[in-house]
């Protein structure tokens, strides 16, 4: 079967951009509900220990204040760790707020104010007293690392497979090569710091039902976890994130001002929101920091023949957050010996959550370094090192790709970037006072598909709706279902409305690993393709009808039309169809799901290449990145316009973590230290200067019905080791911390 | 979203406010309330209050005093009002022609927006922005006098290489005042008994044994205006600020410097520091040593040397020493040719 293709592939902007820049779009923290109260959460100020005591009398009694919760009154809820696990909960044993007096990190959340409006609860949460008794802490990494161990397997380790097995004899491959480099690479934390703040707002139906307007990434999941906890029935419990400000993982995992809020709502059978504020953006999901050793080796015709990744991760002192850092390598690079290794050393902080790339941009940062490294030792081009060990199919699984463009990324990249041009001589490259540099990265991210339902029908109106529980975070997954489901009926975008945001519409998993797209788009096109079905046989078995002489896939759907493809004469509208169908509503609801049984035979990727032009000045040594182009190959794209954006935004996140963002700890103290967007540097304007990026073509018919892989992680893979090459380039130095400070570059001349 | 109610229950942080009509009114009040607070642009004291650093018991408006003529010109020079804008100030022409430098470093402090609030006294007033300054739970002797410093072996990047003590390594902020320190200006202060000037480097002080301390201004005194001297450099000036991004950043060290010239002679000489000590950093050493010298990069890395003696480098801010003697030295090439100079007091 055919259609018009009119709406994929077309750089349509945003369906609710006007909704959100005038301020019509209502986030979490946003709505109006009658009677609402406010909480206002106090955290710990101190690192480790236990509360003595929790002294809430004077808060209590302050007017306006309704209820204070803290360990010792808190109502009862599921004492079982299964029970407040929810789907990206890693092993371990989750936080449970209020559980008990024990302190486990700076800021951890320990009771709840809750008033007749914001400010009351915010002043009488300064009123509580608490007395603590403290224990020694250790939150330092590098200080740490001597105990770093294996990560507990739990049922996450199914996303997140410990590291490869290893190949060959590394040992003995990089003792016998004539080339190789060895390196040590030190992560800072980064935390998501989305704009729009951790909100809650939970209308009280009555009879335990919940309405939950909640930032989140994921509406199924947090609408279980709280059934769960408080010991709902789920379809009891709706909850709704039509709009996100951003979460960049953080969403991921329902966080404590739901739980408390929907605590609170619960007890008091009342209305209420829990706004978190900015300080309070630090006391939960971060990047972890990492150290990380690699060892490559290559032959003297320049082909790697050895690869070893170790990286040690943090995480907290009850649960295994686990990234992946170390697996990447030889999925880029053929190497016959092999050898990886990924630990974790827990420390006295909160759990890290997964951020945007989450272990690829860790990881591959230190692999494309070294990749460069090894390149210079070899005096090979960086390109060309990388099209000389360049996999058609993948090394480490040694099965084919469903698809890989990378190469075209590299030859599209290089072209518009201007890459010839480059001296491959240290420090050559200048223009005044200023060093020039000019570097080049791969990037690797997974394709992932997750099982999603969508439900399609045809309104009374004889208009198309579908729905499904996913969330938009901003990256305009609401103009792009659209586009698909457009499509697939060969309708506008006007007559088609998608319905999301909400865990009532079909299943959904959160919002991440770029696989939405994917997962609901796929979703929406096997839904659709099971309504044109239902309406042609309701079609045929009209009386009379025209269309029951012609087979199924003879018939076409067009600009609201049902049609004989060749007869395009023979036809009825989707209006008259429903008007024939008693005025009824015309639905089906089907499930999409990764063809898992074929996709085994495949390895599943995107791609990226990055190039980085920097200007660094000749005595100050400050760094600017002056130019960049991202050459991306991850399938169709169905929106030229929000992918664009989904990559430039990683863009401007490369330049942050390579050289701005930092979340600065003080392992005496133990704790954030610059919880706060003016010191937390993330890039102004002046630092963003000339960035460019170009989709490659890639046709992949394995991977799923619609061709598509994803693009919100794959532009925060590459870059931030391009830029970190390119400043090797500009000045013969290497740096092995991120983010890299301009500073280190003066040491040369420090006596 | 929030809805106000407003009701006589409502006593938390309860604070006065007064809308005085002159600078006499002004200081009887901060003299009779305990607890008062001076707010005039407010940019960095609704911060300190938010955060709980301060909890006034009344503010007292100075905005409504008088004497708001942005900047004047009086027979020793020029006048700026203390309760002027930042903004208005950079962009009046007096100063734009005739004190470009001071204009420069105006606006390479905070934002469009902080600069359209903030005054030209609240910007010699504005406290440090010490990590641990900041956070109330946190040890500090600039904020509660004897708990400590642990910037001293903690997180001090941004922190003081010069006029440091045992007790305190905070930095003042200001890029205003350095250029101010570098112009000789002198500030007008309203007191008790009677009004004093004094000059601009007399006016913030160095931690010692006092770190709560941050200027020599008396409880009960207002700034009323500074002044600046006729000779503003206009020919041969410029500012440099380095920092760890190109907008909205603290400088981790900047340069004011002025010069005056007859040939490829320095007849006079100004470079202040900023971001490396408790006050904007002046030597009168280094400039004497400028004096009747050739301008070559030799003579201001000499002048730097002077300038950078006895700095003491800590932990995370060691390199702030070997950056500072590099940044004289470019700035006073970027004085030498100011038409090279680029926006936003960068590097060029």
């Amino acid at each position: 079967m055919t259609q018009d293709n009119n709406a994929v592939g077309k750089p349509l902007s945003r369906l609710e951009g006007k909704a959100k820049v005038t301020g019509e779009a209502a986030y979490a923290g946003d709505y109006q509900v009658p009677n609402l109260l406010y909480g206002y959460v106090v955290n710990s100020t101190i690192t480790k220990g236990k509360i003595v005591s929790i002294d809430v009398s004077d808060a209590k009694s302050y007017n306006g204040v309704i209820a204070i919760f803290t360990h010792e009154n808190r109502p009862d809820y599921a004492s079982l760790d299964l029970k407040h696990a929810d789907m990206d909960a890693p092993p371990g044993k989750v936080f449970k707020p209020l559980q008990n007096g024990d302190i486990k990190f700076h800021g951890q959340p320990i009771a709840l104010v809750v008033a007749t409006d914001f400010e009351t609860a915010r002043y009488a949460s300064t009123l509580v007293k608490i007395k603590y008794e403290e224990q020694p802490f250790e939150t330092d990494l590098e200080k740490n690392l001597g105990r770093a161990r294996e990560p507990k397997k739990g049922l996450a380790t199914a996303l997140k497979p410990p590291p490869p097995k290893p190949k060959g004899d590394f040992e003995k491959a990089y003792e016998q090569s004539p080339f190789k480099v060895s390196t040590e690479f030190i992560h800072g934390t980064e935390h998501h710091n989305p704009i729009e703040l951790f909100a809650t707002t939970v209308v009280y139906e009555g009879d335990g039902k919940l309405t939950i307007y909640d930032k989140t990434q994921g509406t199924v999941n947090n609408q279980v976890y709280v059934a769960n906890v408080f010991g709902l029935h789920y379809k009891d419990v709706r909850v709704l994130a039509p709009y996100v400000g951003g979460a960049f993982g953080s969403g991921l995992r329902p966080q404590y001002q739901l739980f408390l809020c929907a605590m609170a709502a619960l007890e008091l059978k009342r209305n209420v929101r829990l706004t978190l504020e900015r300080k309070q953006m630090f006391s939960f999901s971060h990047r972890p920091q990492a150290h990380q050793i690699l060892k490559f080796s290559a032959d003297k015709e320049g082909m790697v023949t050895g690869l070893s990744h170790a990286a040690i991760g943090e995480t907290s002192l009850y649960e295994d957050n686990i990234e992946i850092v170390s697996s990447w390598s030889n999925r880029l690079y053929p190497a016959e010996n092999t050898h990886f290794e990924y630990k974790l050393v827990p420390l006295c902080l909160h759990s890290p959550i997964d951020m945007r790339a989450p272990g690829g941009s860790t990881g591959m940062h230190a692999i494309e370094c070294t990749m460069d490294e090894l390149a210079f030792k070899l005096n090979v081009d960086p390109l060309e090192f990388r099209l000389r060990n360049y996999a058609e199919m993948d090394p480490e699984s040694e099965k084919p790709f469903t698809s890989k463009a990378l190469r075209e990324c590299y030859i599209k990249g290089a072209e518009k970037f201007g890459w010839h041009q480059r001296n491959p001589i240290p420090g050559s490259m200048s223009k005044g006072n200023k060093l020039i540099g000019y570097g080049m990265a791969s990037g690797i991210w997974d394709a992932y598909q997750f099982p999603a339902r969508v439900e399609a029908s045809i309104s009374s109106q004889g208009k198309l709706l579908i729905s499904n529980a996913t969330t938009d975070i901003g990256t305009g997954t609401l103009t792009v279902m659209t586009q698909i489901a457009a499509d697939e009926f060969g309708l506008s975008i006007q007559d088609v409305s998608f319905v999301y945001g909400d865990s009532k519409q079909p299943f959904s998993m959160f919002q991440g690993g770029s696989a939405i797209t994917a997962s609901t788009g796929v979703a929406i096109v096997v839904a659709a393709k099971a309504l044109k079905k239902k309406l042609i046989k309701k079609v045929k078995a009209l009386a009379n009808s025209p269309f029951h002489v012609f087979q199924d896939d003879a018939i076409v759907f067009r600009g609201g039309k049902m049609m004989v493809k060749h007869e395009p004469s023979v036809s009825i509208s989707l209006e008259e169809i429903i008007v024939a169908n008693k005025g009824r509503a015309i639905k089906t609801t089907n499930m999409g799901k990764p063809h898992l049984l074929k996709l085994r035979k495949y390895s599943k990727a995107t791609h990226s290449a990055a190039f980085v032009e920097v200007e660094i000045d000749r005595e100050l040594k400050t760094i600017n990145v002056t130019r960049a182009v991202t050459a991306v190959a991850a399938g169709k794209i169905i929106n030229p316009k929000t992918a664009r954006s989904q990559i430039l935004g990683s863009m401007v996140w490369s330049l942050s973590k390579a050289l701005r963002e930092e979340t600065i700890l003080d392992s005496t103290l133990g704790k954030y230290m610059n919880p706060n967007l003016a010191e937390y540097h993330i890039p102004v304007h002046a630092d963003v200067h000339d960035f460019d990026v170009v989709f490659v073509e890639e046709k992949d018919e394995l991977i799923n019905e619609l061709g598509v892989k994803g693009v919100g992680e794959i532009g925060l893979i590459a870059m931030p080791a391009a830029i970190t090459n390119a400043i090797f380039h500009a000045t013969g130095k290497r740096i092995y911390k991120l983010p890299i400070h301009f500073d280190e570059l003066l040491k040369d001349r420090i006596a | 979203m929030q809805s106000w109610k407003y009701t006589e229950d409502y006593h938390m942080n309860n604070f006065d406010y007064f809308k005085p009509k002159g600078i006499e009114a002004a200081r009887e009040l901060i003299v009779s309330i305990p607890n008062a607070a001076f707010v005039a642009g407010g940019t960095n004291l609704i911060d300190l209050w938010k955060y709980n650093l301060t909890n006034p018991s009344a503010l007292i408006d100075l905005n409504h005093t008088g004497n708001n003529i942005t900047v004047q010109e009086i027979d020793s020079g020029v006048r700026l009002s203390a309760f002027a804008t930042n903004a208005s100030t950079a962009y009046h022409p007096l100063i734009e022609n005739r004190y470009p430098l001071l204009a420069k470093a105006i606006l390479a402090g905070a934002s469009g927006q902080i600069r359209n609030m903030a005054t030209n006294g609240g910007n010699l007033l504005q406290r440090t922005r010490c990590y641990y300054f900041y956070d109330p739970d946190s040890p500090c002797n600039k904020r509660n006098p004897g708990s400590g410093c642990p910037a001293i072996d903690g997180y001090n990047r941004m922190h003081a290489i010069l006029g440091t003590s045992k007790h305190c390594i905070a930095v003042f902020p200001s890029d205003m005042c350095v250029a101010l320190a570098a112009l000789d200006a002198r500030v007008n202060i309203a007191g008790q008994k009677s009004s004093r000037c004094v000059p601009f480097t007399d006016f913030h002080r160095l931690p010692e044994d006092t770190p709560e301390l941050d200027n020599t201004l008396g409880h009960g005194e207002i700034i009323t205006s500074i002044d600046l001297p006729h000779k503003g450099f206009a020919s041969n000036y410029s500012y440099l600020k380095i920092r760890d991004r190109n907008s909205y950043a603290f400088a981790l060290v900047s340069v004011a410097t002025g010069l005056e010239l007859e040939g490829s002679i320095i007849k006079d000489a100004r470079i202040a520091l900023g971001g490396v000590a408790h006050k904007p950093w002046r030597i009168r050493e280094a400039e004497d040593f400028l004096r009747e010298k050739q301008a070559t990069e030799k003579t201001f890395e000499s002048a730097a040397a002077i300038i950078l003696s006895g700095a003491q480098g800590f932990k995370f801010n060691k390199f702030k020493i070997e950056l500072a003697k590099r940044a004289i030295v470019r700035n006073a090439a970027m004085a030498l040719n100011p038409s090279i100079q680029k926006p936003g007091a960068q590097p060029s």
